[in-house]
């Protein structure tokens, strides 16, 4: 009975020794971790997706208490987080640009394929096998969806043959622009009222693309030469538009031949083309048929206005 | 005494290696090999973590246990100071030596009462180790770990790369290979020392 007695007495004597060592050592040893980091933490969105160049949303924390990173770098939280984050720390947020993935090919391309494709069903294994994968456009999305995986959002999908980016949900974390191994997804900015945006990549030539695809960028170059603030290049036979110069008239959008360029997702009715000042007299019949034949021929009349009106728009910003 | 304690060290580090012949240890043997980084950060750890249990244990057991005839209270007393002991270590490094924090602060929690850190006190009272002996053989107890945990880790950075069939994927290819890898460890126990 003793041995019972004591052995319980000594643990209990040991375990409140230890005890009470532990207690004192988290005092003597407290180590200040600075409380903003805490609650920096606690306005992150908590997805760990590494968009800002962190280890995960702790490593953005702990960078941004430190004042190694800055208070916007978080995609995923966007403005909120930011403004949030900015208040923790006392600073103004700036502006963060939102941006959004953007998948440069619209798939019109898809059911052209050089061969059937019977492998692997995922766009990596595809792209290593001859010619690049199956498509015949050597640019075009694969579709097999590899992007739709990695996507912690849920923000990517394939349809019809081509990956979709839904735009409210992107987050900008950049993980379907590592994984695309044609390397056709790219973040775009939205930062004008309209969002003007080429969905291509090829880099082929105008009549290798038009065999491959029913709207594909033959690099004509009108669309250059029609914008206003001379924000878009051709390189390689490809339009490319430099969002920094870019004010969102959508003017490409109506001179495109190809119905490539869109504006806020759509492209564009083509508006009418005004009859030239310099040539009255001539033949008044040939540019009225021409404007009928761009919008379709139902409602002319109730398109065009709308058309006119985008462009006066953006004029006044 | 050197002879002893050589033969203790060898013992423990290849001929009665914790993992590939006590199989004490496995869970984080299997746990934190995926890369030979984190594989040498818990070995560090247990290394570290089953020198001072060894250390810290020898005492009670010599001078509070056995004068006073409960020694069948060993595992749950040994349970007990380790877990402090652990949790103690963690905080002292946290203050006094962050780059050393960083280094093992993930594992530590990890091998609070690891059955290998566990283990090498109880075989220390079993052989009636005195102090010395009983330190020498928690380190190069630990530093069998490390060779052990260190080697397979690189193993299993091979296998990676390397096809195997859709039901051996992940943790079975990794059991089969730790099971080939203890086999080449027997090879260690026709090793003849001079004392044991």
């Amino acid at each position: 009975m003793t041995t019972v007695i004591f052995s319980v007495v000594l643990l209990l004597v040991m375990g409140a020794v230890f005890g009470a060592i532990l207690a004192f050592a988290a005092k003597v040893f407290a180590v200040e971790k600075d409380p903003k980091e805490e609650a920096i933490l606690g306005c992150l969105p908590g997805a760990n997706c590494g968009g800002c160049g962190f280890p995960g949303c702790a490593g953005y924390a702990a960078a941004v208490a430190s004042g190694k990173a800055g208070v916007n770098n978080c995609a995923a939280g966007g403005e909120a987080v930011a403004a949030q984050i900015a208040q923790i720390m006392g600073v103004a947020a700036g502006e963060s640009v939102k941006m959004v993935a953007a998948v440069h090919c619209t798939g019109c391309g898809a059911d052209k394929t050089k061969y059937n494709y019977v492998g692997v069903q995922d766009c990596l294994a595809a792209s290593r096998v001859a010619g690049g994968g199956a498509l015949s456009c050597d640019f075009g999305c694969l579709g097999f969806g590899t992007c739709q995986k990695v996507c912690p959002f849920d923000a990517i999908h394939v349809k019809n043959g081509v990956a979709v980016v839904d735009e409210d949900k992107c987050k900008a974390c950049s993980k379907c622009v590592d994984a695309c191994p044609r390397h056709i997804i790219y973040l775009e900015p939205y930062k004008t009222k309209k969002h003007v945006a080429i969905h291509c990549s090829s880099k082929a030539k105008g009549p290798v693309v038009t065999k491959v695809c029913s709207n594909g960028c033959i690099g004509c170059s009108l669309c250059a030469k029609a914008c206003p603030k001379q924000a878009i290049t051709v390189e390689n036979f490809l339009a490319k538009i430099d969002y920094d110069k870019c004010v969102g008239c959508g003017i490409c959008a109506q001179k495109c031949p190809r119905g490539l360029i869109t504006v806020d997702g759509v492209v564009p009715e083509k508006k009418p083309v005004p009859p030239k000042p310099a040539a009255p007299a001539a033949p008044k019949a040939e540019p009225a048929p021409k404007a009928e034949e761009a919008p379709k021929p139902a409602e002319p009349a109730a398109e065009a206005p709308k058309a006119e009106e985008k462009p006066a728009e953006t004029k006044s910003e | 005494m050197i002879a002893e304690l050589i033969t203790v060290a060898l013992g423990a580090i290849l001929i009665n290696n914790f993992i590939f012949s006590q199989f004490l240890g496995i869970c984080p043997f299997m746990g934190v090999s995926k890369s030979t980084d984190t594989a040498t950060g818990m070995g560090l750890a247990v290394t570290f973590v089953m020198g001072l249990a060894s250390a810290v244990c020898w005492p009670i057991n010599h001078f509070i246990l056995e004068p006073n005839k409960l020694v069948f209270m060993q595992t749950i007393v040994f349970i007990l100071v380790i877990a402090s002991l652990v949790q103690f270590i963690e905080m002292f490094l946290q203050k006094a030596m962050p780059a050393l924090y960083t280094a093992l602060g993930v594992y530590l929690p990890l091998i609070t009462t690891n059955c290998a850190v566990l283990g090498v006190v109880l075989q220390n009272t079993q052989n009636s180790y005195g102090f010395i002996t009983s330190v020498v053989y928690g380190v190069t107890g630990g530093l069998g770990f490390l060779l052990a945990i260190y080697l397979f880790a690189s193993v299993r950075e091979k296998m990676e790369y390397s096809e195997c069939p859709k039901s051996f994927e992940g943790f079975p290819i990794a059991l089969v290979a730790a099971g080939l890898l203890a086999l080449c460890f027997m090879g260690f126990s026709g090793l003849k020392l001079p004392i044991g």
